[in-house]
Formats: structure tokens, C-alpha cells, sequence
């Protein structure tokens, strides 16, 4: 058997492995959840309410179900099981109750027998409304103490005072995620009184819990798969159209699909909150923090989702990645009559950043030190206090290395010149050269990885040996963040074996891999891939006698032993694990404790032309550096950084939900929401800080929304370092620029 | 009424209401479900095709105006086994994260290298501007389509 070969591994850590959903994808092959469709399927349609509050006093399906081709309608009165559903807390009504309580939320849905005679009977019911005065305003939710969580720090000395003091309100608009693939799900009866559901989720366990709570079913007669998504990044953290075509499909017998078309998707998924921030920052002379006082009011809109665990992070990093020996916060989320706030990348950590690092800007104009020596004096590092909760930071933390070293980066050295594309306000021609100024602006984020405060957080993998290689069984969520290729590649590295594939499982073939969220993924779902293939390469060597492992299969002494065929035949060899990252605790009721596992930092610096007379702003060009751990796929890493920088870009210039005075949205549309294009986005430069962690997959750490988080203020922050503008408010409007105070 | 349509070379024909559009023809009555819809006001250019030599946003033709006409698809570009330069650059390049505005890009950055073979940055970024990415910030594309442009 010597005369075989062993083959050095390829495409382990370390390498731009291409992600094996990559062909299928250009080629227009992949499977999107709109692309699925079973024999003799139904279209839903939803019927939303038009006003942002009201009493629903009469409610009519029957010139709905008198249309051809209807075959059902339900309403909240259909709903079998518990009539609410949520993530945290269970308090959003699987179809509006009777009473509206947001612009877009869901009154009934149709089964019909194509889409189009579905859109034309959602129409059709007849919906009489009593319109209600609506709670728009956070400060007024606050009054009313319609509170979901109130979330205080009281950390030191209230009377302590330092020498300087700068003050700030700062305020953000609402975020759309926009993802490109709109909500779709099919639901497919099973004939025995059960369903099988694919629909859009970054957990199908949590999705799965809540869809048997409300349709009273019993957890063995729902199994939610895993399909194609177009893209998350939050929106699809809590449920939508899931529990209206699984009871559809109960109630009619027949499978029911929807796609829900751009405004049912603005209408229906959760926002990133709006967001407005008090804050009192207090240094001594040579700029160390000597206290940090904030108060801020999340818009959580009419329901709980996510907003309990998002107002926990914008306070505990409220003060950013700085020390502080005296912070006092008090963070709320509060309810209003907007459509539900959740989860959106960064997840509460953004709003924290922006308010924060336009602080540090502030008190550094105050000092006369240049703002990157301000937040060097007070950076963050191993072995000190997050300001916040006071928990120690075990962990390497390359603070003051991010900051340094997108500092290090050259700035750009070109001119706009007379190029229209290299000028604010482009092809429309409005700005001469002459009148544009550059700005260059900083910012360093923080955000927490994984979940916390002491949630039992942890996340489920089988690895199996096959005939011929490997498989990673997993229920954890590929959104398109490159998961995928990340697991093949840590499974490879530990087993010696290249062909590994994985298999999505529904939520009835394993158990929980938690969300694909919170920058966890990479470290919970990866962590829980390394241990299964370390678990299953021990049992293939004990079983063979062996010292190695590979695609032929078991070695001893450079010989063959047996072969991955032969072990299959002998084993088969299935290591599952369930991988919990070390523990953490809740707040106790000063928001003391260790509430998070872990943590990573950027810095960025944001590049602005700004034509200061029309308020046009061209980015020129963001630079960042990461604390990443150790880099997986750099291909991939590249990827994220570069796409959540482009997100963070648009809130902090361009997208923003916007708000009528009636609370109702004004712009649930792509060509009024605006997201960034091509032409908009700059060239990117990324240093990537590797100094791995001691529990993340081979010292790895979650990275994909710090690009997002700290972007926002720097871009603000040079253009504000442009115009000489206040600039208080995100996303910056031209008018902020050109009549905003100084 | 019945619509007749060149559709990746192949001739093909589907009866379709007046209400369809392009793209619901080709996703809904031909079963070619690569072309991609996400916003239905040509804002977005995931369902962009060709269509007589030029990319439209496939939401925004009727089916009825396109009877007769030659329409290709990310389908008609190339397939897994045998991938069109762009297809296997924006795989290469990590131009592809959920995919979704994938096929719409490449096909709109094929017909760029049709019409255009030298095309320099800036004319690239002006022919994709339609195109929106939500993932990918647009940095892997535009390396995608010069190594694309260089591969051709």
C-alpha cells in the first residue's frame, strides 16, 4: 500500500477557498427561497394596514372569498395557537389584533390560485379603520413609560469631575437592511396534519419554536429547512411571512408560496433603530476620560423583537473602546407606532459608536489634541475595564494597533479635477472643482461577539465520514456571509481530508447552531466543526490502528491502513457536538458584570469630497483595520469588509426610512430608499490585525459587522473636518451641510 | 395572448396575461429562474437581460412588447460546466456573496465586454451603476470584471 502517496491538504485555513455555491450562483442555477415551488401550490398576498395606528371596527374577507380562485383567508381570530409571536418576547400578533399599531402591519392574508388574483383579493377585503392618534415621537414613548428595557450603568463616582467637558446630542434615522432576495417561503402540508416550511431565517430552530407555539402544533409535525436567502443582515433575525403560509397550508391542505414584493419587504422586517443620544464627556488635561454620562432613546417601533438585547449593547459599548473609570448611562428602548425595529448588523453597537466617537472628536478639538493621540491615550487593551460593565478584558484587543495602523495608510494623493465622476454630484455637473473640499475623518468601533449576558449560547455539528470524504452536518444559516466555505475549510484543516461537503439540516435532523448573527458564526458554528472533525479524525485513527488521516483514508508509519471506504463500512464514523463559547453573565442592576464573551475593534478613516455650497458629498476613499483574529479566507474576509463598509457609508449619507409626522413611511421603495451604488462606493484599503483568540477555531474571531459599525462616524467626521459643520444628525442630508450650524 | 420569444437561442413561446411582465414570463412561465426580481421599478437591475442587443431591466418590459424577440439570460451565458469568462472571474474574485444581484450583474457586465473589450474602470463602474449589491460593496465585482476583461 506505500506505493500510494499522501497529498499535502489544500484549501485549509488560511486560503481563499472559493465557496462552493459560487458556480451554481452566476450561473443562475442556485436555489433562492422564490425560486421554490411544489405541484399544485398556492400564492399568498397580504392585506397591511395603510395608516400607522388605528381600531380595525369592521373587517370583511367575503368579496375576497366570493373572487374565482380564492381559497382562503386568514385573520388573527384564524390564528390556532398562541396569538403572538417575537423573538425575545412574544408581543407581535401573527396578524394585526384589531388594533394597528404600524404602518405595514399585517391584517389578513389570501391563498388563491396564482399570485395575481391573491394581490387583486388582499385588495379586495374590506378593512374599515378608526384611525388613532400615533406615539412618533421617542421621547413622548418615554414619557408614556412605555418602556421595553431600560438598561442602566452606574459605574464609579457620580461627583467626579474633570477639566474639560464636552457636550453633544446626536441623533440617527432608520435603517433599512434592504436585502436584494425580498421575503419568500413555501409551505408544504405533509398529509398527516404537519408541515414542512422554508422560509427566510438566520435561525431555524428559534423560527421553529415560535411557528409550533403559534400554529399548536407539536414540535415533531413542523420541520423548518434551509433554503437559498438573498441576503440578511438582520432582517431576517424574527419571523414574517413563516407562520401565515405554514397555517395556510394547514387550513387549505395545499402547498402556499409568497414573495413578498419590495414595500411588503420594507413593510414587514424589522429596522435598524432610530436612535437619539445625550452625552456628557469629562477628560483631564492631557485627554483621559475622567467620566462619560449618556442618555439615549432607541425607536424599538410597535413591537418587542430583538430590541431587549440590542439596548444592552448600545449601552454597555456606549462609551466605545476606551477606558473610563466614572461612566452613568441610561439606555431605553421604547415603543412607538413605527414598524418594529430588531436586528441589523452591528446590532445596537452603531448608534452607541456614532454618538461616541463624534464625542471623542469633539472633546479632542476641546484639548487641542489631535483626535487619533486622544483615543490612543485612552485605548482599550487587555487587562483593563470595558468603561461600562467593568468586566476585564481577557481576550487579546488590538486597540491602539488598529488605530496606528489605518493612521499608517497613505491617503490618497489625486485630485478631482474636471472628471464628473470624480466629483460631488457627478454626471449632474453642479460642482466646479474649485469649490470642493476634502475631509478626512476617524472612527474606532467596538462590538461584542457572539450572544450575551449569560444566554445559554451554543451551537450544534455532526461530522461524518463518508466513503469518499467528509460531511459537516449543520442546521447553522448560510446567508450569503460565506459560512459555507469557512466550515469546509476548518473541517479540511482538522481532518486531513479536502472533500468535505456540507449538508443543511432541517431543524428535526439536529439540533441548534444558533443564529447567523452577532459575528458568531465563524467562531460558534466553526468552533463546533472543529471539535466534531477533531472527535471524528480520533475515532477513524483508533478504529484503524492509525497515525493519520486523509482522502484515502487511515496511515500508520507512511503506510495506507484502510480506506475511507472500508472505514465506512466499519463505523460509520458520525461525531456530533454541541459547542458552548465560555460563559457569561446578566447585569446585575448597575449593568455590572461579564456580560460578554468577547470582543474586536477597528479603526476607520474615511476620505470625503464635499461640495460645501450644494451640500454634495463623494466619498473618496475608507480605510480600516481589524482585529480579526486569525484570517480564515481573505478572499471572503475582504468581501465583508468592503460590503459592510458600503452599508455603513449609506446611513451615514444616504438611507434612511423615512418617517411621516402620521408615522407612516414615506419611501418603501428603491428608488426612494437609496442604497449605495457602484459609482457611490470608494476604493477600500484593509490591514487585517491577526492575534488570535484562545476559544474562536483556530484563533479566529467573528468579524463581519465591525466593518459597518465604525464607518458611520468617520465618514461624518470628515465631513464634518470639511465644512466645519456640526453635523449632529445621521444620515448627513445636504441641507445639514449647507445650513447646519457650525 | 401567445408571446414568442428567442430565448437563449432556443425558440419558445408562452401564453401570458396582460399583466406579465418579461421577467415573469421567463422565471414563472419558461421555468429559467436564474433572472432575479427585487424591486419592480428597474431600480435594482437584478433582472436585467438582453434583449435585441441591449440590457433592460426585464421588470419593466411588458411581455407583450417583447413578443418576437431574441433574450438572453444569465442562463444563455454559460453554464457550470463550461462558464462564461465573467461567470468564472466573479467566482474567482469573490464577486458573489449572497448572489442575488449576481445574475443581473453579470449579465449586464458581459454585455460590457461584448460592446466594450478594453474597457477602463471608470467605464465599468458607469456600466454597472444600475446594479445594485448589497453585500459585496462592489470591490469584488470591479476586480471580477477587469480580470474578466484581461481573461477575454
Amino acid at each position: 500500500m506505500s506505493v500510494e502517496t499522501r497529498r499535502r491538504i489544500r484549501g485549509g485555513v488560511g486560503e481563499s477557498v472559493i465557496r462552493p455555491d459560487g458556480v451554481p450562483k452566476v450561473c443562475g442555477a442556485f436555489q433562492y427561497l422564490d425560486d421554490l415551488r411544489a405541484e399544485g401550490m398556492l400564492w399568498a398576498a397580504t392585506r397591511r394596514a395603510t395608516v400607522a395606528r388605528g381600531r380595525i371596527v369592521a373587517l370583511d374577507a367575503g368579496p375576497a372569498l366570493a373572487m374565482p380562485g380564492v381559497r382562503d383567508v386568514i385573520t388573527f381570530a384564524d390564528v390556532p395557537g398562541r396569538p403572538h409571536q417575537g423573538q425575545i418576547v412574544p408581543d407581535q400578533p401573527v396578524l394585526c389584533d384589531g388594533e394597528i399599531r404600524h404602518w405595514g402591519e399585517a391584517i389578513a392574508v389570501v391563498a388563491a390560485d396564482d399570485p395575481e388574483t391573491a394581490r387583486l383579493a388582499a385588495e379586495a377585503i374590506t378593512v374599515d379603520v378608526e384611525e388613532l392618534e400615533p406615539v412618533v415621537d421617542v421621547e413622548r414613548a418615554l414619557e408614556l413609560g412605555d418602556v421595553f428595557r431600560h438598561f442602566p450603568v452606574r459605574r464609579g463616582d457620580p461627583d467626579a469631575r474633570g477639566d474639560v467637558v464636552v457636550e453633544g446630542f446626536y441623533e440617527m434615522g432608520t435603517q433599512d437592511q434592504a436585502p436584494l432576495g425580498t421575503e419568500a417561503g413555501l409551505a408544504v402540508p405533509d398529509g398527516h396534519g404537519g408541515v414542512d416550511l422554508w422560509g427566510p431565517s438566520q435561525w431555524t430552530h428559534v423560527d421553529h419554536e415560535q411557528l409550533v407555539a403559534c400554529l399548536g402544533l407539536r414540535p415533531e409535525e413542523l420541520r423548518v429547512h434551509i433554503s437559498g436567502l438573498g441576503g440578511a443582515f438582520g432582517a431576517r433575525e424574527d419571523l414574517t411571512l413563516q407562520t401565515h403560509i405554514a397555517l395556510l397550508a394547514l387550513r387549505t391542505g395545499r402547498p402556499v408560496k409568497q414573495h413578498y414584493d419590495r414595500a411588503d419587504s420594507f413593510a414587514a422586517h424589522v429596522k435598524r433603530h432610530a436612535a437619539r443620544m445625550w452625552y456628557r464627556h469629562e477628560a483631564d488635561r492631557d485627554g483621559r476620560l475622567v467620566k462619560v454620562e449618556a442618555r439615549m432613546i432607541l425607536d424599538g417601533g410597535a413591537y418587542q423583537m430583538t430590541s431587549q438585547a440590542v439596548i444592552a449593547n448600545a449601552a454597555t459599548f456606549a462609551v466605545g473602546p476606551y477606558r473610563c473609570p466614572n461612566t452613568f448611562v441610561d439606555a431605553y428602548v421604547v415603543r412607538t407606532n413605527h414598524p418594529p425595529a430588531g436586528a441589523m448588523r452591528g446590532f445596537g453597537t452603531n448608534q452607541a459608536c456614532f454618538a461616541a466617537e463624534s464625542q471623542m472628536d469633539r472633546l479632542a478639538a476641546e484639548l487641542g489634541i489631535d483626535p487619533l493621540e486622544l483615543r490612543l491615550r485612552n485605548a482599550l487593551e487587555p487587562g483593563d475595564a470595558l468603561a461600562t460593565t467593568g468586566q476585564v478584558v481577557t481576550e487579546p484587543l488590538p486597540t491602539s494597533e488598529v488605530i496606528r495602523s489605518v493612521a499608517a495608510l497613505p491617503l490618497p494623493d489625486d485630485e478631482p479635477g474636471n472628471d464628473p465622476l470624480r466629483l460631488p454630484g457627478g454626471t449632474g455637473l453642479t460642482t466646479p472643482p474649485d469649490r470642493v473640499v476634502r475631509g478626512v475623518g476617524y472612527a474606532v468601533g467596538i462590538k461584542n461577539l457572539a450572544f450575551s449576558e449569560g444566554f445559554d449560547d451554543y451551537a450544534e455539528a455532526r461530522v461524518t465520514l463518508t466513503a469518499d470524504g467528509a460531511e459537516v452536518h449543520t442546521a447553522a444559516i448560510e446567508v450569503g456571509q460565506g459560512m459555507v466555505t469557512v466550515l469546509i475549510q476548518i473541517a479540511r484543516s482538522v481532518l486531513g481530508i479536502e472533500n468535505v461537503q456540507v449538508v443543511f439540516d432541517d431543524t428535526a435532523k439536529i439540533g441548534s447552531a444558533g443564529s447567523s448573527s452577532a459575528s458568531r458564526q465563524t467562531q460558534m458554528a466553526g468552533g463546533a466543526v472543529l471539535r466534531a472533525a477533531e472527535a471524528a479524525r480520533s475515532a477513524a485513527l483508533a478504529l484503524a490502528g492509525g497515525d493519520d488521516l486523509d482522502d484515502l483514508g487511515v496511515w500508520r508509519d507512511g503506510e495506507l491502513v484502510m480506506t475511507l471506504a472500508e472505514l465506512a463500512e466499519r463505523g460509520p464514523i458520525s461525531e456530533w457536538v454541541r459547542f458552548r463559547h465560555p460563559d457569561t453573565e446578566p447585569p446585575d442592576e448597575h449593568g455590572q458584570g461579564h456580560l460578554h464573551v468577547d470582543f474586536s475593534v477597528a479603526a476607520h478613516r474615511a476620505v470625503v469630497d464635499v461640495d460645501p455650497e450644494l451640500g454634495l458629498v463623494r466619498v473618496v476613499q475608507i480605510d480600516i483595520a481589524q482585529d480579526v483574529g486569525r484570517v480564515i479566507n481573505p478572499v471572503q474576509l475582504r468581501g465583508q469588509i468592503e460590503g459592510g463598509i458600503a452599508q455603513g457609508m449609506g446611513w451615514a449619507i444616504m438611507e434612511e426610512l423615512v418617517f411621516r409626522d402620521d408615522g407612516t413611511v414615506a419611501n418603501p421603495t428603491f428608488t426612494d430608499y437609496l442604497l449605495p451604488t457602484i459609482l457611490d462606493m470608494p476604493p477600500v484599503e484593509a490591514v487585517l490585525v491577526e492575534q488570535p483568540g484562545t476559544w474562536g477555531p483556530f484563533g479566529a474571531k467573528g468579524m463581519a459587522e465591525l466593518p459597518t459599525v465604525s464607518v458611520t462616524p468617520a465618514v461624518v467626521a470628515a465631513i464634518r473636518d470639511a465644512t466645519g459643520k456640526a453635523l449632529r444628525r445621521v444620515p448627513v442630508r445636504p441641507e445639514d451641510i449647507v445650513f447646519g450650524d457650525g | 395572448m401567445i408571446v414568442q420569444l428567442t430565448v437563449n437561442g432556443e425558440d419558445r413561446h408562452a401564453e401570458v396575461a396582460g399583466w406579465e411582465s418579461l421577467l415573469w414570463v421567463l422565471r414563472e412561465d419558461l421555468g429559467l429562474t436564474g433572472t432575479k426580481g427585487a424591486c419592480e421599478q428597474g431600480e435594482c437591475g437584478s433582472c436585467s437581460v438582453i434583449l435585441d442587443g441591449e440590457v433592460v431591466c426585464s421588470c419593466l418590459v411588458m411581455a407583450a412588447d417583447a413578443d418576437g424577440a431574441d433574450v438572453t439570460t444569465v442562463e444563455g451565458l454559460g453554464t457550470p460546466e463550461d462558464l462564461h469568462p465573467v461567470q468564472e472571474a466573479f467566482v474567482a474574485e469573490g464577486a458573489v456573496q449572497c448572489g442575488y444581484c449576481t445574475p443581473g450583474l453579470v449579465v449586464a457586465a458581459a454585455h460590457l465586454l461584448e460592446t466594450n473589450r478594453r474597457p477602463e474602470p471608470d467605464q465599468i463602474r458607469e456600466a454597472l451603476s444600475g446594479n445594485l449589491c448589497r453585500c459585496t460593496g462592489y470591490g469584488a465585482v470591479l476586480r471580477a470584471i477587469e480580470a474578466a476583461r484581461e481573461a477575454m
